[in-house]
């Protein structure tokens, strides 16, 4: 059912962890359908005068409560992301989740959606703090 | 090591099952339909088998109707009870016609909320073509009261149908009861006057309600006597009890109005065209008999065990279903705070076997629905784990388990947001 890289990512997943430092953080999912994935970005100090969407994210964390599906596409996604200016990361489509785990089942496409999301989402909080800067 | 904890599922098939099966692949291929010596061979090797069910069940061997698994044989009772009361459902004559007295127009049947797909789907497909369906729920402990299955009964009720075992968490449901209240009700509207003074002799326009349960994982561990428990018609499935996959039995109670559902030959009383799986049948035959002796105390003793080491090994673990009232070989918790499909995963990759009833392994987004019938949350339905347990199994295996699941949950505790 699963690729071997989708086993690898479950079995020793990449980024996992929190970080109580970051600079931005976002979490997407809830408890009825079963995923919940938190994201956490740590932007390059160097870009701390940039616009958003140029900062560089220099290090990514996650924790995901979910499926095996769930937790290899949030450790697959940290690895796409990490080094990427935001605009670059934003444009990480489900797809590119999908064919970097090797492909996955039909039923698991909503995993890699809520991967994108939850990077998405910790965006979106971040320009929501530094607006009310 | 690999494991299997999974018999719910599917069990092995017994050696000494297949064995009786081998010779009626190849040797003694015989239609058993054919008159000739190749057919009676293979008819002599079915009547057996018939009989070794009718014995199980303590019925007469042409209440035996064989059919290609649990599936068909839901499908047969409830399908075919519509199909003989109700004219409009199917087209040929030998159910009742349009006029007939006892024909019911707007049938009725009374089933659960939690029944396997196979009698659920077939419900829902009826509900499509004007069928009204009561769908009664469990209580929060996985058993259905009586008192509720009667509260759902109406004039044009014609069938009950009420799973014996359920199959997720194993709980094992009123059936003797159940069966007395629908004989109850029968014997009220046989001996209540005629509504219309035309009636005669014969024929009476009462509908009289046909009880059906699906007994698959009853099957091995539960009083399996038909007419002590009361039902009129019963299924059965080959490869839950160490029998092989595809081939299921229905009991059908003599006079129970019931109709084929598919076309073709004089098969099974005309109940079931098709050609008689001689090797399958005489599999579900031996299967059947090798029941009595088998060792239900010894799965009871490592059920016990593994709940006791688990409570003991993992914290925030709960209970799904009823602890006194399930088979012995189910154990169904949920493990707070991990989701289902992961520990069943983590399992895997060490070779044990288990299932769940998270959504995430369903193929839809949507937990079981049996653990939803019982009202239970999303989170604790996620998080479930169901183990099984086999005539094979060891307390050394359900030690490894323990072993490789305790870190697991913990590494998957970790690995999720602190704040949910």
């Amino acid at each position: 059912m699963y690729s071997p890289i989708v086993l690898e990512h479950f079995k020793n997943p990449h980024n996992q962890g929190n970080m109580p430092d970051a600079d931005a953080v976002g979490q997407v999912g809830n408890p009825v359908c079963g995923d919940i994935m938190k994201l956490y970005l740590k932007f390059r100090a160097e870009d701390k005068d940039k616009p958003v969407a140029e900062k560089v994210i220099e290090d990514i964390k996650f924790e995901t409560l979910g499926c095996g599906a769930a937790i290899a596409s949030t450790s697959i996604m940290t690895d796409l992301a990490k080094g990427k200016t935001v605009a670059e990361a934003l444009k990480i489509t489900r797809q590119e989740i999908a064919d970097a785990l090797g492909g996955l089942p039909a039923p698991k496409i909503h995993c890699s959606i809520l991967a994108t999301e939850a990077l998405e989402k910790a965006i979106e909080e971040y320009k929501k703090i530094i607006s009310n800067l | 090591m690999k494991i299997y904890f999974d018999h719910s599922a599917t069990t092995p098939v017994d050696k000494r099952v297949l064995e009786v099966m081998l010779p009626y692949f190849s040797e003694k291929f015989g239609n058993p339909s054919s008159v000739h010596s190749f057919g009676q061979e293979a008819m002599k090797a079915v009547d057996e088998a018939r009989q070794k069910a009718a014995d199980f069940l303590g019925c007469a061997p042409e209440e035996i109707i064989f059919t290609s698994g649990a599936t068909e044989a839901d499908n047969l009772a409830i399908l075919g009870t519509v199909n003989f009361v109700t004219p409009s459902f199917s087209s040929d004559k030998s159910g009742l016609k349009a006029g007939d007295t006892a024909a019911v127009t707007n049938p009725h049947i009374i089933t659960t909320a939690f029944e396997h797909p196979a009698v659920l789907e077939t419900c829902k497909h009826l509900e499509k073509k004007g069928v009204e369906v009561s769908y009664v729920k469990p209580n929060t402990d996985g058993i259905i009261s009586v008192a509720d299955i009667e509260k759902e009964i109406r004039d044009n009720t014609i069938l009950v149908s009420v799973m014996y075992v359920n199959n997720e968490i194993g709980t094992i449901q009123p059936i003797r009861e159940i069966g007395e209240l629908v004989k109850k009700i029968n014997t009220e509207r046989m001996t209540r006057e005629p509504s219309s003074p035309d009636i005669r002799q014969g024929r009476r326009d009462d509908i009289l309600i046909g009880f059906h349960t699906d007994a698959v994982q009853a099957t091995l561990y539960e009083n399996m006597n038909v007419s002590e428990l009361g039902v009129d018609l019963m299924s059965i499935s080959g490869h839950k009890i160490y029998g092989p996959k595809g081939i299921g039995i229905l009991y059908v109670k003599k006079g129970t109005k019931l109709k084929n559902i598919q076309h073709g030959g004089h098969h099974e009383f005309g109940l079931r065209p098709g050609t008689l799986n001689t090797p399958l049948i005489v599999g579900i035959g031996q299967a059947l008999e090798l029941i009595k002796n088998r060792d239900n105390e010894k799965i009871k003793n490592l059920r016990d065990y593994l709940w006791t080491e688990l409570q003991k090994n993992i914290s925030d673990l709960k209970l799904n279903g009823n602890w006194e009232k399930s088979v012995p070989g189910n154990l169904n918790v949920s493990v707070s705070g991990v989701e289902g499909e992961a520990m069943l995963l983590g399992l895997d990759l060490e070779g044990i076997a288990v299932s769940t009833g998270s959504a995430c392994s369903s193929g839809s987004l949507e937990p079981s629905h049996v653990l939803m019938a019982l009202g239970m949350s999303h989170e604790q339905a996620h998080g479930s784990l169901r183990v099984t347990l086999g005539e094979e199994n060891t307390k050394e295996e359900c030690d490894q388990l323990i072993k490789i699941l305790k870190p697991l949950v913990e590494k998957f505790r970790n690995m999720a947001p602190k704040n949910v």
